[in-house]
């Protein structure tokens, strides 16, 4: 067994060798701005939109809709932010989600001190939205959908087609925070009538501090950073060359793997869902069993605390997460499992594992083993524990 | 949540070999404290003798890695103790002994001196005894009860 079984991916991936290798001529010999007239710069142009079109395929987007961002974080505050600058004759509504990325539930929450209506849509407990909740909270004043395509901690997959459909319908753009799914399951923009989204590229082996905002066309939203005409006056900013090529290639190589990988990973998956459920008793898979992310395990392991458990199982060299990572740093448990309806001592308990195609089977027993053995540890220690087992709880 | 790296190794060392773990049958004295919604709650056993030392403690504690190492810190403090010099125990030498904590962990060291001081108060109502200084805890296992302090940086 290696020293350590990275199931942290929905976190963060390691870059593949191949993204590197496309990258590194780009930190070296090739360091020109792409706004220069000279050669260094026309090369790195050339690189960018190479890097735009290799995006844009994976999504059916054309790709001069593609504006390269800083991450997902970034795109989610520029869709969010810029519609309501450019929407403010229409109205100030905004629908989304509770189990939204903290990038997008902020930015509403902050949007909501600036004199926006925000309505916040309850999911069932798979985690997925009512469709006709959905239009019901529409109101003539409504000017955007933000729901994102699949969750962080959970992994239930929302059915955007139709959430896109609803919105295309009624007049109302439809931003998807689609950060864990793009490269992972397929997207088309134009079936899925997305009008923005946002994407990263550490999700997909690509490099941190890189993402992009795909903007329909005729959509126009202001710019969210200014200070120059960089991504067609849209972004300011010298473009971040490496990063831009590395979004690129993990794009190519996450379309052409895309098949194999969901078959693979989503094998994976089941095979630590069922070894968990079946070796831990007291033991609850969180989201949709089948509208689920490939790579996404959550599991609540009753009477027992999320913090604990995390760094047993690390000290046995297993890299897991509670939660998001980004949640870090607070001790309520996840707005995401409190929506899905558990109650906080279950909440505080729980685990998600994110696995990528390096994953291995074995790797998974290993894992099954080591949180079987720390989950009994723990709960030899829990008075929650013992009050269950004499009937007091 | 804190990362391992936040934690002092003498937090780490009662995490991972915790002592004291266990239950008392009979126990003299038994206090729970702490509430669900917080992610932490930690039950103590007090064995006092006739002349009110502590002879023996155990805990159970559902809660992070910082709840369970104050609770194995704190029972190793009381324990042989008498019983004015355990209620004479503070959070700040809970903390003290353990060379700190991450600050948005302080509160877990008040709760073990919380779980402290209700077991202490079962076994003066058992026994009809009076510990002078000793208050009723507020309550058991309250779930709403959410206004203590956490220590959260301010956005």
């Amino acid at each position: 067994m290696p020293k350590t079984i990275y199931l942290d991916n929905a976190a963060t991936t390691a870059v593949r060798p191949e993204v590197l290798d496309a990258m590194m001529p780009f930190l070296t010999e090739w360091y020109g701005n792409p706004s220069s007239v000279h050669e260094f710069g026309a090369l790195c142009n050339v690189a960018c939109d190479k890097a735009r079109a290799q995006v844009a395929k994976v999504i059916g987007a054309d790709p001069k809709d593609v504006y390269f961002t800083s991450g997902g974080t970034e795109s989610d505050n520029w869709a969010l932010k810029s519609a309501v600058l450019a929407k403010k004759e229409k109205g100030k509504h905004i629908i989304t989600t509770k189990i939204e990325h903290h990038a997008v539930m902020e930015t509403c929450e902050f949007l909501e001190r600036q004199g926006c209506e925000v309505t916040y849509l309850d999911v069932d407990a798979d985690g997925l939205i009512d469709l006709g909740a959905l239009k019901d909270a529409i109101r003539p004043d409504t000017i955007m959908i933000s729901v994102m395509y699949a969750n962080n901690e959970i992994g239930t997959v929302q059915p955007i087609r139709e959430i896109g459909e609803i919105a295309r319908s009624r007049g109302i753009l439809f931003h998807t925070d689609a950060v864990q799914a793009f490269g992972h399951i397929p997207i088309d923009v134009d079936k899925d009538n997305i009008d923005l989204m946002s994407a990263s590229g550490h999700k997909i082996h690509g490099p941190k501090g890189v993402g992009f905002l795909y903007m329909r066309k005729g959509v126009k939203l202001p710019p969210f950073m200014h200070g120059g005409h960089h991504e067609r006056g849209r972004r300011a900013g010298t473009l971040n060359v490496p990063g831009i090529v590395g979004i690129g290639k993990a794009a190519e190589v996450a379309e052409r793997e895309m098949p194999d990988n969901i078959k693979r990973v989503s094998g994976l998956r089941d095979m630590l869902i069922e070894g968990l459920l079946r070796e831990v008793p007291y033991s609850k898979l969180n989201g949709h069993p089948t509208k689920r992310l490939p790579g996404n395990v959550n599991i609540s392991f009753r009477y027992v605390e999320g913090e604990s458990l995390l760094m047993l199982v690390d000290e046995k060299g297993v890299s897991a997460s509670t939660g998001s990572a980004c949640a870090s740093g607070s001790l309520d448990p996840s707005h995401v499992l409190l929506a899905i309806g558990l109650p906080h001592e279950i909440a505080h308990g729980s685990l998600r594992f994110s696995l990528s195609e390096e994953n291995t089977k074995e790797e998974m027993e290993y894992t099954v083993k080591v949180v079987k053995e720390v989950v009994e540890r723990l709960r030899s220690m829990s008075p929650l524990y013992e009050d269950m087992l004499n009937g007091v709880a | 949540m804190s990362t391992k790296l936040e934690y002092s190794d003498k937090v780490v060392d009662h995490f991972t070999n915790p002592r004291n773990v266990g239950e008392i049958k009979n126990a003299s004295g038994v206090g729970t404290v702490g509430n669900a919604k917080c992610g932490d709650i930690m039950r103590v056993y007090l064995d006092i003798d006739d002349k009110g030392f502590i002879k023996d403690v155990k805990f159970k504690t559902f809660g992070c890695g910082a709840a369970i190492a104050t609770s194995s810190m704190a029972t190793e403090l009381v324990k042989g103790k008498h019983i004015d010099e355990a209620l004479a125990l503070t959070n700040k030498s809970v903390m003290e002994a353990l060379d700190g904590l991450p600050q948005v962990k302080v509160h877990c060291s008040l709760l073990a001196e919380e779980a402290i001081h209700a077991a202490l108060w079962d076994y003066a109502q058992k026994s009809h005894v009076t510990i002078d200084g000793l208050k009723k805890p507020k309550s058991d296992i309250h779930e709403d009860d959410h206004d203590h302090d956490h220590g959260e940086e301010e956005e």
